[in-house]
């Protein structure tokens, strides 16, 4: 009773298969109200569905799945009046206007945002009173975005909300989602963006060929190994490359032994796409392996 | 704090909400219909455009005469036509086509994930069709007499079966048209696959051809779906009653009318029920 009341969502060995296609293959994660949990994988990987199963589109084929207390295989309208979705594509272009689109919707909700705020928030104030089919892709995004937000939200799901944004753009929807985050929404974000994931998340979950290969707070995906920095330099016998946790060490030894400064130095720190392309990479790696 | 925000998000919605919702759909809806261009000419002004044909191009025939002897002109012929083929294609064509392109272009998938009742989402689809219904028949009817000077009935009888006609036919089309739009795989062919349907009601139903000409087993095909029923019961509010003769059985038969297309009611919820998702779930 405790986990169902501090958890918003709570995935048990989560299965879905098509036929004789597995799509996921027992997934298990737990996000706590408050937090913001991104789900990274490749494309097929199996976020798509997950979100999609939480959000009540899909029936699972096996495992259980808690979304706010409520299996969402079940989830009547009070319960979807508690969770925002901003779903993968935007499709629709409607010849309503964006505020009109806001105020129908804000109507849907027991306790909606203002209309103007949201409108403000996603950045589209000049744009409140143009039709949604004379938008561009990103300012429908957009839209995608201040529909997800309007009825606020416990839980909010955005699956790949910034695709077709501008830089800038992403980092003005940033801000939105740790404004967002302050207020308390819990938050699962599925992104290609790592950048966008270590921005914004607490925690990730790395879903590969249906499973998930880690789990774990952003700082700590891929293991401590995973993040031992790299020296790269070069010398007449060409390129080098040294993982080191002590890289001061390393470099002071070339410059002792080189005599001099090294050719092409470089300590790099694995970013996040880097740790995440290791891990979806050796899982890529093991399939081939079992395959063959 | 936890357990206080769980049971204040948990508890029930307010009553009345889907009617305020539905009649809220209702206004969204009317808007974009009229600011759909396409659905405002293909359906809308349809009626009005095939009436105006009609009665400029038989301009010098005779539909028969009333009892009186006066001539029957082609206007006055083809107005209850009209009328009823306008309730078809306001609800089955538009409708059929409008939702099946509202599945496609993923509308029906952000609804089915927003808290918007299924009911409020059909009330607002059933009063687009009997708000713009009301215009179109409203239009049809004030044309049909300033500009081509028909008779209109003045027996306020025949306005009552006129009302219970055309409302009766604008829900139970409504209806129909939420369930043909299962038909299309995609929102693409909509089109393709609705208007075909509702062309050869037309043609078959007494719309553009006088039904008792037809031969007698198209006549039966046609006495099986609605449009044939629905026109017969506008014939009667705007034909002189010395055409009744000309019907099958020499008369209205509006006991027939209401029953075929109350049957066909029932049917058409039926189907809704059984086949109307937001989304199919695993395709």
């Amino acid at each position: 009773m405790t986990t169902s009341q501090s958890a918003a969502v709570t995935v048990t060995e989560l299965r879905k298969t098509y036929g004789d296609v597995v799509a996921l293959d027992g997934v298990s994660f737990t996000i706590a109200r408050g937090e913001t949990f991104a789900l990274l994988g490749p494309n097929g990987a199996g976020k798509s569905t997950t979100i999609e199963i939480l959000e009540g589109y899909r029936d699972r084929s096996g495992g259980g799945a808690s979304v706010l207390g409520v299996d969402p295989g079940r989830g009547g309208i009070p319960w979807k009046a508690r969770l925002g979705i901003v779903l993968q594509s935007s499709g629709e272009a409607g010849n309503v206007t964006v505020r009109e689109q806001l105020t129908h919707f804000a109507g849907y909700y027991p306790n909606p945002r203002s209309v103007d705020e949201v409108i403000t928030a996603v950045g589209l104030e000049e744009k409140a009173k143009t039709r949604i089919s004379k938008l561009s892709g990103g300012q429908r995004r957009r839209v995608d975005v201040a529909l997800g937000i309007i009825g606020r939200p416990e839980l909010l799901f955005l699956d790949e909300p910034t695709t077709g944004f501008d830089p800038e753009a992403r980092r003005q929807f940033w801000e939105l989602i740790r404004t967002l985050k302050s207020e308390g929404t819990t938050i699962l974000l599925t992104t290609h963006y790592l950048d966008e994931a270590a921005e914004l998340a607490d925690r990730a979950g790395v879903i590969a060929g249906g499973r998930l290969v880690d789990i774990g707070p952003i700082g700590e995906i891929g293991g401590a190994e995973a993040r031992i920095p790299i020296v790269r330099w070069r010398d007449a016998a060409g390129s080098h490359e040294q993982r080191t946790s002590q890289p001061g060490l390393v470099v002071a030894d070339l410059v002792s032994t080189a005599g001099g400064e090294p050719a092409g130095l470089e300590i790099v720190r694995p970013s996040l796409e880097d740790v995440y392309l290791g891990l979806v990479g050796s899982h890529a790696k093991q399939n081939q392996e079992i395959a063959a | 704090m936890t357990a206080t925000t769980a049971t204040l998000s948990t508890s029930p919605l307010p009553a009345g909400r889907t009617l305020r919702l539905g009649l809220s759909r209702i206004g969204y809806e009317v808007r974009g219909y009229f600011r759909a261009g396409d659905s405002v000419f293909f359906t809308f002004l349809f009626p009005l455009v095939m009436l105006t044909i009609f009665s400029v191009a038989f301009s010098n025939q005779s539909f028969g005469r009333d009892a009186a002897g006066n001539g029957i002109s082609a206007a006055t012929f083809y107005l209850p036509a009209m009328l009823a083929a306008g309730v078809l294609l306001s609800g089955i064509q538009n409708l059929g086509v409008d939702i099946a392109g509202e599945k496609g272009d993923g509308t029906l998938k952000r609804l089915g994930g927003s808290p918007l009742p299924v009911f409020s989402y059909f009330m607002g689809k059933i009063g687009q069709v009997i708000v713009t219904g009301i215009l179109q028949a409203a239009l049809l009817i004030v044309v049909a007499a300033v500009v081509f000077q028909v008779q209109l009935p003045t027996d306020p009888s025949k306005w009552m079966t006129f009302a219970w006609v055309f409302l009766l036919g604008v829900v139970t089309c409504s209806i129909l048209g939420i369930a043909v739009s299962a038909l299309p795989r995609t929102g693409k062919s909509a089109t393709a696959v609705i208007i075909p349907i509702t062309l050869v009601l037309q043609f078959i139903s007494g719309v553009y051809l006088s039904f008792t000409q037809l031969p007698e087993w198209l006549q039966n095909v046609a006495s099986v779906f609605p449009l044939k029923w629905l026109a017969q019961g506008m014939r009667s509010v705007f034909l002189p009653e010395s055409f009744a003769t000309l019907e099958r059985g020499a008369s209205w038969n509006l006991g027939g009318v209401a029953i075929a297309t109350a049957i066909w009611f029932v049917v058409g919820i039926i189907v809704c029920r059984v086949t109307f998702r937001w989304i199919r779930k695993d395709s």
